[in-house]
């Protein structure tokens, strides 16, 4: 069987299974649309948060970029799973305590005001229709590549997919196709790591083989000392050593560490769960299903840049595989003979190199590379769909809560009924998916770049507000306003200065103290707590049934009646 | 009321001094040895690995993750200390709003 018959198969064969999950557990009641009912198991809630959480940016884009950058590259391991420590210990169990349904109610709320709760409302659309974005064009890179279709095309495919169940089963349906989802994406991630581990080192564990030696065939040596040496050869960056200033590695870790802990559909996960020990729990599950791929990453970045330069580097342009042809045809890897000598140059001086190899393709690409069977590649490709249509579906939900429960059923028409909401929620969800669809055709940068915005954004703007309003019973809502609205404003601004008006500017020279517009959501965040607290300072504290709340969300037990 | 306050205070207190002594091994492995030392540490080697090279794309995670697991099993039992260990209640009363 061809490649692309294994493909149609594993993909045909996923997406039944999903659409199966949604009919059957079809929402019925508005809870059940936003949180599922409340009555999902900690365990199930921590795959489905693993699935919510990786998306195509962990699955495709992430090892690739991170076999770019080599060290620097840690930002992205250290940053998407540091940032769980503070979720699991500082938001979790307190939110779930407090038992709403999303963000802008608990900010709503604990801020005794609507413009709080509206400006909440923007945030999380903002923030999850850049997140979503980058999903949409995961998408469309796969579908490209391995059904062959045009690249509109495939992110139309996928659209249709998510529209179907996320509208279809709310977040009942979307939990338990997460769940299913998170098997997919965790089996095809590995299976591969795995069989090329054993291949390069004989080690089937690939966070063994990571630091371990070759095999003959690959010349011998540790992998890292072989990578090192061959970057050298090549004039790239040494692969363990960093290139980027140690200030703009340590604002971007902390952006994405924060940003993590303020992404609105991650956080609504854990109002799924029956009780705050249960929240928890879930947490902990969370992260050991992500730390499986996160500590695998690494390990797949070095397989795959080392494979990648023994086949290209100084090879005949006319014996390169199959493989190599078709990623030319999606334009996602140019080959220029500069010196005419039908020999592939792959260096480090942009002045004689000849390839350019997308970030986005080097996971997709890397089974192909390593020659493994047909029915692997295949897997891989149902693997990041699986990986980008469920983050798109939590992400689609938050969206659509946002609209109808949070702006209309609390801000706008608090008559509506609940038929009416569930309506408007799901037609909120059509709307949502047609623009994502367009952002995600014309998209602005690598899919994990896009995404690292989006957590830039939930940073600056959540992440103070909603630890202040737990941890400090005195913070009122002039001064959370003040904060969230101050931290976003930076944060956007920075971001869109830089990579839409004046992206000739783009480089440290100008930034901000070395700062990258990746990272700035770390400033946009701390100046969001100072402006918070000091405005907090000279204004009435909070009512006293608020401060009440506060008291009450710290302990566990009996959740507040919603 | 004023007894039952001063004991969610303690625990209060407790739950506070947990978090924060988490959240400094927290950042001493994320910020410190995979950011700010990693230079120093990597001329320590095992293996094949650099040792701030593999902290700071390995190692740090297997922390965050036990960092976690540290969390969940002392706050269950702080819960059961100060008997606030509810979640057979609640989720009963979940599932009862469910009906």
């Amino acid at each position: 069987m061809s490649v692309q018959a294994w493909t149609y198969l594993f993909v045909f064969l996923s997406f039944s299974l999903y659409i199966g999950i949604a009919i059957w557990s079809r929402a019925s009641s508005t809870k059940e649309f936003y949180v599922a009912g409340g009555g999902v198991t900690p365990l199930a809630n921590g795959m489905a948060t693993a699935a919510d959480w990786m998306s195509a940016a962990s699955f495709i884009s992430m090892a690739g970029l991170i076999s770019f950058l080599g060290r620097d590259g840690t930002f992205y391991l250290m940053g998407w799973t540091g940032g769980y420590v503070l979720l699991a210990l500082l938001l979790a169990p307190y939110l779930r305590k407090f038992g709403k349904f999303t963000v802008p109610d608990f900010i709503g709320d604990r801020y005794y005001s609507q413009t709080a709760r509206l400006i909440a409302v923007f945030c999380a659309i903002s923030v999850s229709f850049v997140y979503v974005c980058g999903q949409m064009q995961g998408a469309g890179i796969v579908f490209s590549r391995f059904l062959e279709v045009d690249f509109t095309t495939g992110v139309l495919i996928g659209m249709t997919i998510v529209f179907f169940y996320a509208v279809l089963g709310g977040m009942k349906g979307i939990t338990y196709t997460q769940v299913a989802q998170y098997c997919v994406l965790i089996f095809a991630f590995m299976v591969p790591a795995i069989f090329i581990s054993i291949m390069m080192t004989g080690q089937a564990v690939p966070q063994i083989g990571f630091g371990s030696e070759l095999t003959e065939a690959y010349g011998g040596g540790y992998l890292l000392d072989r990578l090192d040496g061959l970057s050298e050869q090549l004039g790239f960056a040494t692969y363990t050593e960093g290139q980027r200033s140690t200030q703009d590695v340590f604002f971007i870790t902390a952006a994405l560490m924060f940003g993590t802990a303020g992404l609105p559909h991650v956080i609504i996960r854990f109002f799924t769960v029956p009780s705050v020990r249960d929240a928890r729990k879930s947490a902990g599950y969370a992260l050991v299903f992500i730390a499986i791929l996160y500590t695998t990453a690494p390990a797949v970045a070095a397989f795959a840049r080392t494979n990648l330069i023994n086949t290209v580097s100084n090879a005949e342009y006319v014996s390169m595989p199959e493989w190599f042809s078709k990623w030319e045809d999606t334009g996602l890897i140019t080959f220029d003979d500069k010196n005419n000598d039908g020999i592939i140059q792959y260096v480090g001086d942009p002045e004689t190199n000849e390839l350019n190899v997308n970030r986005d393709i080097m996971v997709l690409a890397n089974p192909e590379i390593a020659e493994l069977p047909a029915w692997v590649i295949a897997l891989v490709v149902a693997g990041a769909l699986a990986a980008a249509l469920s983050t798109a579906a939590g992400l689609l939900l938050v969206i659509s809560t946002s609209v109808a429960h949070d702006m209309l059923k609390r801000t706008f028409m608090p008559d509506i009924t609940e038929k009416q909401e569930l309506a408007c929620a799901r037609g909120s969800i059509f709307v949502a998916v047609l623009i994502a669809g367009y952002y995600g055709i014309n998209a602005p940068a690598y899919v994990a770049q896009v995404v690292a915005f989006a957590f830039g954004l939930a940073a600056a703007s959540f992440f103070p507000a909603i630890v202040l309003g737990i941890f400090q019973k005195r913070m009122n809502k002039e001064g959370a306003i003040a904060g969230m609205v101050v931290g976003f404003t930076f944060t956007a601004a920075y971001i869109i200065y830089f990579k839409i008006i004046n992206p000739a500017a783009d480089s440290a020279d100008n930034w901000f103290f070395g700062i990258s517009p990746e990272g700035i959501g770390s400033l946009g965040t701390v100046a969001n707590l100072v402006v918070a607290l000091t405005v907090a300072r000279f204004t009435p504290e909070p009512p006293a049934t608020v401060q009440e709340i506060v008291e009450n969300i710290r302990l566990p037990g009996e959740a507040i009646p919603r | 009321m004023s007894d039952s306050s001063s004991s969610a205070n303690s625990y209060w207190k407790a739950n506070i001094r947990l978090v924060l002594s988490l959240l400094s091994v927290w950042f001493f492995i994320s910020f410190g040895c995979g950011i700010l030392f990693v230079d120093a540490l990597d001329t320590i080697r095992f293996g094949g690995f650099k040792l701030g090279f593999w902290i700071a794309q390995q190692g740090s995670i297997f922390v965050f993750v036990a960092l976690i697991l540290i969390y969940i099993r002392a706050m269950d039992k702080l819960d059961s200390k100060y008997d606030l260990d509810a979640s057979n209640e609640s989720a009963k009363s979940a599932q009862e709003e469910s009906q």
